[in-house]
């Protein structure tokens, strides 16, 4: 044990400690200069390194998102790969500031976990991957009675599979990895016939396997998986400052504000717009929040309203190519909804 | 005079002659090493034709069927599966580990900045050299070089910012830069504590003594991966709050306290089988605990227990491969994350990537094995009876 | 001789500090405080983290429904079985990959020690190269190489390779026929413990005659004759209760039978054969330890060769083998913890997942550490026993 306390020493001595104080996580985001984003360690269209090392997908773009709100500078983020067991003690202990990593949202988790969800940027499901052309004549999951299953270990999806094969009282074999990497390389290996995770994940992974023509998504969603960004307990200015960044990207959205016309909206005479983006005179809104008022304008500089965010992970600008579905606003049929800002 | 009398005295001698062509050249050989009785005939039959089995397989995958150029999947794939080989085609996909060789190598550490782990790898190796030749002079300066001014050269030029070097964080690093950086720090720090635990193991004063045999005791019996798990996800639940270490850091404390415990026996040894009289001797010239110690028994000591140092040391860079589980990227980390890139994705890849990886660790610890053999030998004949 | 004796009855006589007594036990209490201190300001921080961020604590967890399913699993489970049986899921199959793994590298090593010992130019040399090879890489890596080269080399379920005894191996594992032992079949096995316990009173019975008289008895084929024969005549006479259920082809798998999952397959193997390389080392030492006098005395006193392996050299060489071999027995146990690498539900697998289900890091690695402790601490008493019955009896 004393050798611990050599190690904190020799580590203080090394400067590599990153110093942080307790509640209030803007004032250390505004001192660090930076926001800590934990992210999965790749996942495609969610966060995942390109070629370069910089992390794309809406994950990675959500916290872009809170650095444009809080910084004005969409840059100001630092990235932690995080595998699905470190992810909640990372952000318990102020590891990070934001855990946006393809996480579903729970009532355990928001209760046991000390955790704070703050919205649900991606509505997803669990479903299932089959190679078609070894098992053709599987159209359902109902069929799967028997089958080798590939899952990740400690997630939602281990439960929801386990549920849905009893509920149906079917058998199953799990094989079950700690990784992403070790799931994909088994499935494509053929240790198992069936993958179930997310479905957007399904469609993400499905790119990356050894021939993508061959397998297919089936239609069953056994689960509803809300997947959402999430903050410490315990510190409600952080919480609304990363609740309101959401919002503000539906918001933004809603009333047409895109990347490219950001600036000539401005101008706009309509009081809705002029009130999100801040050029109301004597506007508090983003002061209050503790930002300044024009952050609107800067989390839509940095990375676009929630359609684009989506299009260009995810959706058609993606080789995802993911349907807008649930994910679409209210007001186009989908579940995505934003209290005014105001 | 009576030499007449011998009947016969040789006066020149004969030649030797020539072993019988039965007992020499390569048919003797054979019969003696090969063939020299039913039961060996049977063994030789049975380690040739696993020979066969092996080798030819291997020489044609590794080396005559080996793609050594190329630029993505297509050269390592067969025509059915959309690449360029012949159907039925088997051998390395040597292009894949071509192409990746700076990730193996150094991870994410930026492009323009990686003049800087090469440098200290090259400062490392021109003190490492003459430290590990015994005839090289000027032992001293040298380790002074190696053990103190090294560390805070390279830990600059690593992690930078500072002198106008950008500033590179370690979740950057990866590859065989951090299976080194992780090995070499982990047994710089790991041999003092371990010398300090084996010292309170050995020493008169119970309490001491008894936490240090739990502490050595317990950690030699748990795997170092769970030590990599509470360093991963409970050393943050110890802190105060908000107080955060840096992973590469937590996986650094992990693996030199686990190292630790096993140096505290090594030196234990050592410290065993320095002769009592030494220690006696020692305190009848009046020497204090640390001055008998530091100027008796440990130089003593640690020169005998070097060859089970580089055998912790050997364990220890095996074991580095661990933190790959608790997802960070050393050399198998980085060979495995690859294997997910669709670019490259072959039925060859992964197995490509593994012999490289294996090849890479075999070099380093057959040439310390190889070293410590070495030392062991040397240091033996001055101690033989 | 004089001087010491001198010292001896004169104790310096020096200042209250510098008595060596008093200075240790200061310096204990000032190890002793600081390390309180140390674990006091620990406890308080996790008990402030915990209660800040409202973690609930303690083992209370255990008893929720698990609602994970495990692979492998050699008592009942399902997802409805508490996390605490999903741990002990875990423990077991710990338990049977190392002791599978501590057997086979055991026969292995000995092969191999024995080998780098022979005459035979090429065996010595293909063990050497074995010994060099394996020696010098890091177990995860044989493992992979072992679970990576299973699945790729196999046929998929469909094109399963048929082996004698309606057996199978194809990627999902081995499936070979599980025996159902019908009514009845517990007098087999009383046959066979019974078989044992007489052949264990033959050997002793015989060992006595001999030191007594010199005679000998063929204690091996009665003892073979006793263990075999005795179940085989329970198994006639309580009327043939023993059937098999034959793995067989269905949609996905094969089902039916018994399946050895490739994950067990691979790690059990890329252990064993990982230690191996060190245990030949140890074997060898022990061998060369034995000194060449004794074979050669043995010799000269007309024992045949095998004899003077099995009475004279391994007994001697044993003393030197058992205690390096205990701790490579204790790093294979400790090794199967990379199952977690391959997903084969070991202790470090489930208790993983359980902790990622439930949140609780400090507990359940808690348990890990308790569990691979108690695990080593038993091995080492057991070795223990065996080095002391082996030890050098003196005179």
């Amino acid at each position: 044990m004393k050798h611990i306390a050599i190690g904190i020493l020799g580590a203080a001595a090394l400067g590599l400690v990153a110093s942080a104080a307790s509640a209030a996580t803007l004032d250390d985001v505004k001192a660090k200069g930076f926001i800590q984003c934990g992210v999965s360690t790749g996942l495609a269209g969610f966060s995942a390194p390109d070629d370069k090392g910089d992390w794309q997908g809406i994950d990675a773009d959500f916290c872009r998102a809170v650095a444009a709100a809080v910084f004005g500078d969409g840059t100001k983020v630092k990235f932690t790969p995080l595998s699905a067991k470190e992810r909640f003690t990372a952000l318990q202990s102020g590891e990070i500031d934001v855990l946006s990593r393809n996480t579903t949202w729970t009532i355990n988790r928001d209760t046991a976990l000390g955790l704070n969800f703050v919205g649900i940027t991606y509505y997803d499901g669990q479903g299932f991957m089959i190679n078609a052309k070894k098992l053709p004549g599987v159209n359902s999951a109902l069929q799967l009675s028997g089958a080798a299953v590939c899952v990740q270990s400690g997630t939602t999806t281990e439960l929801n599979l386990a549920d849905y094969f009893k509920s149906n009282k079917m058998e199953y074999n799990p094989v079950v990895f700690e990784k992403l990497e070790e799931v994909n390389a088994a499935y494509d290996a053929g240790r198992c016939d069936v993958y179930t995770t997310d479905q957007s994940g399904l469609y993400g992974i499905r790119l990356t396997l050894g021939a993508p023509a061959d397998h297919v998504v089936l239609p069953e969603i056994i689960s509803k998986e809300p997947l959402g960004p999430a903050v410490r307990q315990g510190d409600d200015q952080w919480y609304h400052i990363v609740k309101w960044t959401y919002f503000a990207l539906l918001q933004a959205e809603e009333l047409g504000i895109t990347k490219a016309n950001v600036d000539e909206m401005k101008n706009s005479d309509n009081p809705e717009i002029k009130r999100v983006l801040g050029t109301e005179p004597d506007t508090k809104i983003g002061t209050d929040l503790g930002v300044s008022n024009d952050w609107v304008v800067n989390i839509v500089k940095a990375v676009g309203n929630y359609g684009e965010m989506f299009e260009r992970n995810v959706g058609s600008g993606s080789p995802l190519k993911i349907a807008r579905g649930i994910n679409a606003l209210w007001t186009k049929g989908g579940l995505q909804y934003s209290p005014p800002i105001r | 005079m009576q030499e007449h009398d011998l009947s016969f005295v040789r006066v020149e001698m004969a030649l030797a002659q020539s072993a019988p062509a039965s007992e020499r050249g390569l048919g003797a050989w054979i019969r003696k090493n090969l063939i020299a009785s039913t039961g060996d005939t049977i063994l030789t039959i049975i380690g040739i034709v696993l020979v066969a089995m092996i080798l030819p397989q291997l020489i044609s995958w590794a080396l005559i069927n080996a793609q050594w150029t190329g630029t993505d999947r297509t050269f390592c794939a067969t025509v059915a599966q959309g690449g360029i080989q012949p159907d039925g085609w088997s051998g390395a996909c040597w292009a894949f580990v071509n192409a990746k060789f700076g990730q193996f190598m150094f991870g994410r550490y930026p492009i323009d900045e990686r003049w800087r782990p090469i440098l200290v790898a090259i400062l490392f190796v021109a003190l490492l050299v003459p430290l590990l030749i015994p005839k090289v002079p000027r032992k001293g300066l040298n380790a002074i070089l190696f053990f103190g001014a090294l560390p805070i050269v390279a830990f600059i030029l690593l992690v930078g910012g500072v002198f106008g070097l950008p500033h590179v964080e370690t979740p950057l690093w990866g590859g065989l830069l951090v299976t080194l950086t992780l090995s070499f720090v982990g047994i710089a720090v790991s041999l003092p504590i371990g010398i300090v635990l084996a010292l309170g193991r050995r020493s008169k004063m119970p309490i001491v003594k008894m936490l240090c045999v739990i502490f050595i005791e317990t950690v030699r019996g748990i795997p170092l991966i769970t030590v990599l798990f509470m360093a991963s996800v409970m050393l943050p639940l110890f802190l105060p709050a908000g107080v955060t270490f840096d992973k590469f850091l937590r996986a650094l404390i992990g693996v030199s306290l686990f190292a630790a415990a096993y140096m505290a026996e090594v030196v234990r040894g050592g410290l065993q089988a320095i002769p009592k009289g030494q220690y006696e001797g020692a305190d009848s010239l009046g020497l204090g605990y640390w001055q008998k110690m530091g100027l008796i028994v440990l130089p003593q000591a640690l020169k005998l227990v070097i060859p089970g140092i580089v055998n912790t040391f050997i364990g220890m860079f095996k074991d580095t491969s661990l933190v790959s589980i608790i997802s960070m990227f050393d050399l198998l980390g980085v060979v495995k994350q690859n294997f997910s890139d669709a670019n490259w994705a072959t039925p060859q890849t992964a197995r490509s990537g593994l012999v490289f990886a294996a090849f890479v660790f075999w070099m380093f610890c057959f040439g310390m094995s190889r070293y410590s053999m070495f030392t062991e030998r040397r240091l033996d004949t001055s101690y033989k009876r | 001789m004089a001087s010491q004796e001198i010292l001896r009855e004169e104790p310096r006589s020096g200042s209250f500090i510098n008595d060596p007594k008093v200075r240790g036990i200061f310096f204990q209490a000032v190890v002793v405080i600081v390390l309180v201190a140390l674990v006091w300001w620990i406890v308080q921080n996790t008990i402030d983290n915990l209660t800040r961020l409202r973690i609930a604590s303690g083992f209370g967890f255990l008893r929720g429904r698990a609602g994970f399913d495990i692979s492998d699993s050699a008592i009942a489970y399902s997802s409805d079985s508490t996390y605490g049986r999903a741990i002990l899921v875990g423990f077991i199959n710990t338990l049977i990959v190392a002791v599978s793994g501590i057997i086979t590298a055991t026969i292995i090593g000995f092969i191999l020690g024995v080998g780098r010992l022979s005459h035979n130019w090429l065996i010595r040399k293909i063990c050497t190269v074995y010994v060099e090879v394996f020696r010098n890489i890091p177990p995860l890596l044989v493992i992979f190489f072992w679970y990576s080269g299973v699945l790729s080399v196999l046929p998929a379920p469909r094109e399963s390779i048929n082996l004698p005894f309606s057996s199978f191996l194809n990627q999902r594992g081995f499936y070979f026929p599980r025996a159902v032992w019908g009514e009845g079949s517990w007098l087999i096995l009383v046959a066979l413990l019974l078989g044992i316990a007489m052949a264990w009173f033959v050997a002793r019975k015989a060992r006595q005659r001999q030191m007594a008289t010199g005679q000998q008895f063929p204690v091996f084929w009665t003892s073979a004759a006793l263990i075999i024969g005795l179940p085989l005549l329970a198994y006639a006479l309580s009327g043939f209760p023993l059937s098999f259920d034959y793995p067989k082809q269905s949609t996905f798998n094969l089902t039916g039978g018994f399946q050895v999952k490739p994950e067990f397959l691979s790690l059990y193997l890329a252990l064993s054969f990982y230690t191996a390389a060190f245990i030949a080392e140890i074997v060898r030492a022990g061998i060369m330890g034995v000194s060449k006098g004794q074979t050669e005395a043995a010799g000269a006193l007309g024992l045949r060769p095998g004899s003077i392996l099995r009475l004279v050299v391994i007994p001697q060489a044993m003393r030197i083998v058992i205690p390096p071999l205990t701790s490579q027995y204790l790093n294979l146990t400790k090794n199967s913890s990379l199952a977690i690498a391959i997903g084969y539900p070991d202790l470090t697998a489930t208790t993983g997942t359980v902790l990622n289900q439930t949140g609780q890091a400090i507990e359940c690695v808690l348990i890990m550490m308790v569990v691979y402790l108690a695990l080593s601490l038993l091995t080492s008493a057991i070795m223990n026993v065996v080095n002391a019955r082996m030890a050098l009896v003196e005179r």
